[in-house]
């Protein structure tokens, strides 16, 4: 793996390799020192046009305790938010002698240019670019699923499992990289959506897509991911009449939740916007694995820069 | 300094080709004039002799829809070097459209274009006149005066935009009428395109990038066509792209309309697959369809419903296409490889003849656009616009070769085939042996 910036990149077995190591570095985590020497001496650079501290956050943690050293290169108070340019900033990465550069951006495909177009060597993980994918997003989500549906088992896929994903999905990249991964990893997937929320061309995915949250829920799902709806980019508008009706048909409510099957989980990228996609009781009560999504995303991170820098640390070492 | 095309030879004679691919005929050129055409001519002395054996001779091409960028737009483009490419690529005129800095939409504006175009001397330089004040869709601009002006102009458009206000595009096929003018509409319905940034379809799903429905396209052709059949008028559509277009157009001219179409080359060959690799030289207005509608355009243009190949060559500096898609200006260049794309698409598989070709990239442009000097036949008493074509070599594109100031085509490195040998401007040399034809 040079870069990971696309689930549509993996095959089944490099998913499970990030999963088996993501595994490892979970077990590294419950010791008492929690600080790997692994990249020691490497730079791994923070490149956020998008403001997401949750994000930057996790991807900072897991450099960290891989004693890595991170810079921040965020939107706020830098030549990011002044309108340098995306080869600009890759030129100038690549000369401060980064690494690895973990990007965010608006721009669908953002870091598959910063990969391919030649401005810069390093590897490149893609924290999220645009509505087009989000894949450290999915990993940790279908670690959360594994560790809950399929205990003990680190090498297992999740063949037979039934996911229902839940909200908007036409500007959402969680939700690209999720049917894409749990496709891969064998789960069979829901897309419950508003209409003018599923993007046209979508019938191609490998997935089913509703309109009907009720009739979704009833066949009694695994797992539920509630998705963020993101009132922000729907200027032009219209997509719902009203952000009420939204949460009558499409909400996750206290009523819904307790119709799911015992085992049944709720997960949501964050962040939340409570009492609208999702009823706060749900948000917080006992099927929701939320926070422990938040943990988990460390360890992935952890696991795809190991993925990622460990082998060129390996390689200069000889 | 200006460099300008070589100075005429008394006489060019032009022995061994076939015009329009078909008969072997010799082609005699003396000041600025076919006086001759037959097999074995003989030349006359001091004449220059090019031996065209193998190749095709056709009409100098006329591009209805080229942007030369100038004035305002020099870094990408300009008058001179615009007019280089198409000489390049076996051009002989070319329409310069409207979205200048500033907008050609006074008589100063045209002139001054065509001024440029004459001075620079490489083809026919016809100013296309914007419908709107600053192509801003509220007012007409003031039409007549750049008709009557020294440009002449026939052509109108806001390309780049959409006349989308549905009584100025009645108001403007209307008042056309009395100089024998055209609206040339880029049919883009703004509203359904807001943010868009490629087709709408399977692989913007994928892609997450903001959907250009098809539909944008074919509603504005639709409401077209009826005003145009309605006030009687001319109307021009610019760069069709969708099979749901051909259909609206093909039903038009059953009924009688006064409609014309044109494709591009890239219409003709490339699809959104392209875009998946986030590569912004595959970025253009209106987007790369998909293969039904490559398909489809195709079709029409081999049955008629499309009129006229039109290339759309919309240089942009380096800078403006290396970013992140979404941030990526629209458009590519064509000038300079607009009939290798159609030889690829349509004369190679056997879809249209050369003799289609020279009505498609010649006389049909020439006659919308009422050049009246342009895409006449090869015969004896015609003005001398005229390239030789090698249909036989094949290359991958390299556009550091190209004469455009600007690189983003998006066949960079792509094998297409045919060379031009010769283009003749008004019996001038412009190009020969497929370089620019410089004193
Ligand atoms: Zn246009």
């Amino acid at each position: 793996m040079r870069h990971f910036i696309s689930i549509a990149d993996l095959d089944r077995t490099e998913a499970l390799e990030v999963l088996a190591t993501t595994e490892h570095m979970a077990a590294t985590q419950s010791r008492s020192i929690r600080k790997l020497p692994t990249l020691v001496g490497t730079t791994v650079v923070n490149l956020f046009f998008e403001d997401s501290t949750r994000t930057r956050i996790s991807f900072e943690a897991a450099a960290k305790r891989l004693s890595a050293d991170v810079i921040n290169f965020s939107a706020k108070g830098s030549s990011v938010s002044k309108g340098e340019s995306l080869k600009d900033t890759a030129l100038t990465l690549q000369a401060m002698g980064a690494d690895a550069v973990v990007v965010r951006s608006g721009s669908s495909g953002a870091a598959h240019l910063l990969a391919h177009a030649g401005w810069i060597d390093q590897p490149i993980v893609n924290a999220g670019d645009g509505a087009h994918e989000h894949p450290t997003q999915a990993m940790l989500d279908a670690f959360t699923l594994r560790r809950h549906l399929r205990p003990g088992d680190p090498r297992a896929d999740l063949a037979g499992l039934h996911v229902v994903i839940v909200g908007d999905v036409l500007h959402s990249r969680v939700a690209r990289s999720n049917v894409l991964l749990l496709d891969l990893l064998g789960a069979r997937v829901t897309l419950v959506a508003p209409p003018a929320l599923v993007p046209v061309g979508a019938s191609a995915w490998p997935c089913e897509i509703s309109y009907d949250l009720d009739a979704a829920l009833a066949e009694g799902p695994d797992a539920v991911m509630m998705l963020r709806v993101q009132r922000e980019r729907m200027v032009g508008g219209g997509f719902f009449p009203t952000a009420g009706e939204y949460a009558r048909r499409y909400g996750l409510s206290t009523a819904r939740a307790a119709a799911l099957p015992e085992h049944a989980l709720v997960l949501h990228p964050g962040p939340m916007n409570r009492g609208f996609e999702i009823a706060g009781d749900v948000a917080d009560g006992p099927r929701s694995v939320i926070v422990e999504q938040v943990a988990s995303g460390v360890f992935v991170r952890m696991a795809v820069l190991y993925h990622l820098l460990a082998t060129d640390a390996r390689e200069d070492a000889r | 300094m200006t460099v300008t095309p070589s100075t005429p030879s008394s006489a060019l004679l032009v022995r061994g080709g076939r015009p329009y691919g078909e008969d072997v005929a010799d082609v005699l050129i003396e000041d600025g004039t076919i006086t001759a055409l037959g097999a074995g001519l003989e030349a006359p002395a001091g004449a220059e002799v090019i031996q065209a054996d193998g190749c095709v001779l056709l009409p100098g091409l006329v591009d209805l829809h080229t942007h030369l960028r100038e004035p305002g737009g020099e870094e990408a483009e300009t008058v001179e070097s615009g007019s280089r490419a198409a000489a390049r690529g076996g051009y002989t005129a070319v329409h310069a459209m409207a979205n200048t800095t500033p907008t050609a939409d006074t008589a100063g504006v045209v002139e001054q274009v065509a001024r440029q175009g004459e001075a620079a001397g490489w083809c026919t330089v016809r100013p296309v006149g914007a419908v709107t004040v600053g192509l801003a869709g509220e007012r007409l601009a003031e039409l007549d005066a750049m008709a009557r002006s020294r440009a002449r102009v026939r052509v109108f458009s806001d390309d780049g935009k959409c006349v989308h206000d549905p009584v100025l595009m009645r108001r403007a096929l209307e008042y056309v009428k009395s100089f024998d003018g055209v609206i040339a509409q880029h049919a883009q319905d703004p509203r359904l395109t807001e943010g868009a940034q490629m087709h709408e379809g399977v692989v913007s799903a994928e892609l997450g990038l903001a959907g250009w429905p098809a539909v944008a396209e074919e509603s504005i052709i639709a409401r077209d066509v009826l005003l145009a059949q309605h006030v009687g008028s001319r109307l021009h559509v610019c760069h069709l792209s969708t099979a749901g277009s051909v259909d609206i157009v093909r039903w038009a001219k059953a009924r009688g309309i006064a409609v014309t179409a044109e494709v591009t080359p890239h219409h003709l060959l490339l699809t959104d697959e392209s875009v998946r690799g986030f590569d912004a030289r595959y970025k253009v207005n209106p987007p790369l369809r998909t293969e039904a509608d490559v398909h489809a355009v195709r079709e029409g243009l081999a049955d008629g419903t499309i009129d006229i190949v039109a290339t759309d060559h919309a240089p942009h500096p380096r800078d403006a296409k290396d970013r992140e898609w979404d941030r990526a200006a629209m458009g590519m260049t064509g000038l300079e490889t607009a009939l290798a794309v159609v030889q690829a698409t349509m004369v190679d598989p056997g879809t249209l003849s050369w003799r289609d070709v020279a009505r498609v990239m010649s006389e049909t442009p020439a006659r919308i656009g009422r050049d009246e000097d342009q895409g006449r036949p090869l015969e004896v008493g015609s003005p001398a616009h005229l390239l030789v074509w090698d249909p036989r070599p094949a290359a991958p594109v390299d556009p550091a070769e190209h004469a455009s100031r600007s690189t983003n085509s998006p066949y960079a490195g792509t094998e297409l085939p045919g060379r031009n040998r010769l283009t003749v401007h008004a019996g001038r040399v412009t190009v020969r042996d497929g370089a620019l034809a410089e004193d």
